[in-house]
């Protein structure tokens, strides 16, 4: 079974190490995917002072779980990494990391973009953005994240 | 007796994050659930006023309105999800 990290956790993560750590415990990768979630410092044209990720503690470790295994055994993948942030970010902070290590390219891309895809639709977490004249919202979600994630029934 | 979790603007609204319920016996489904909620607080606040917009996972689980509910269950309520 190839292994999957999954991790939830307040403070940044470092991309490099969490490459380094991927290559470390696989082998026979010829690639591995990479996508890293960055705060947008605007939503909807007002500018953001800051955004609060909220997540369902437990439920969150075993919904990205069964996501990267999802991953894994669709693509054949030979290591998952999913570190997802939680809790008050700024713009131009890191949110999330996904890394996919396989034999080629294609399943390293594919599997990189689906796990991102699921991630924004089939694990409990919320955004709340925080704008700079004070006013709060929550982030509503997006009929075309819905999209992105049903092409990969 | 029901375990029910808040999370997001439901959390907000209802200014709570948790509490134990015991739903009557009609109360059988997730779908009830969320109905009956939703007539218990008609007046106190809009948390229920879109049911629509209401997701549920039990015992952690996503769990849709059919979904069969057991005493002792973990019920969640929340909006549609938004990480990534």
């Amino acid at each position: 079974m190839p292994q999957a990290v999954v991790r939830v956790q307040a403070g940044d993560f470092d991309p490099g190490a969490e490459l380094d750590l991927l290559l470390d415990r696989t082998s026979g990768a010829g690639g591995i995917g990479c996508f890293i979630g960055i705060v947008r410092g605007e939503a909807g044209g007002r500018p953001i002072s800051a955004m609060t990720l909220e997540h369902y503690p437990g439920m969150t470790e075993r919904a990205v779980l069964a996501i990267a295994e999802e991953a894994a055994e669709r693509w054949h993948l030979l290591g998952t990494t999913v570190v997802h942030r939680v809790g008050r970010l700024l713009p131009g902070q890191r949110i999330v990391l996904v890394l996919a290590a396989a034999w080629h390219r294609a399943p390293a891309l594919e599997a990189t973009s689906f796990l991102i895809d699921w991630l924004k639709t089939k694990a409990p977490f919320w955004k709340k953005e925080l704008f700079t004249d004070g006013s709060a919202s929550w982030v509503a979600a997006r009929t075309g994240d819905d999209e992105a994630a049903s092409r990969w029934r | 007796m029901l375990r029910l979790l808040y999370f997001a603007w439901l959390r907000e609204r209802l200014g709570r994050a948790e509490e134990d319920v015991a739903p009557p016996a009609s109360v059988q489904t997730v779908g009830e659930l969320i109905a009956w909620l939703g007539a218990r607080e008609s007046g106190r606040g809009a948390a229920f006023a879109e049911p629509g917009l209401i997701r549920a996972a039990v015992n952690q689980e996503f769990a849709g309105p059919e979904t069969r509910l057991s005493p002792g269950d973990e019920v969640a309520l929340f909006p549609p999800v938004t990480g990534g």
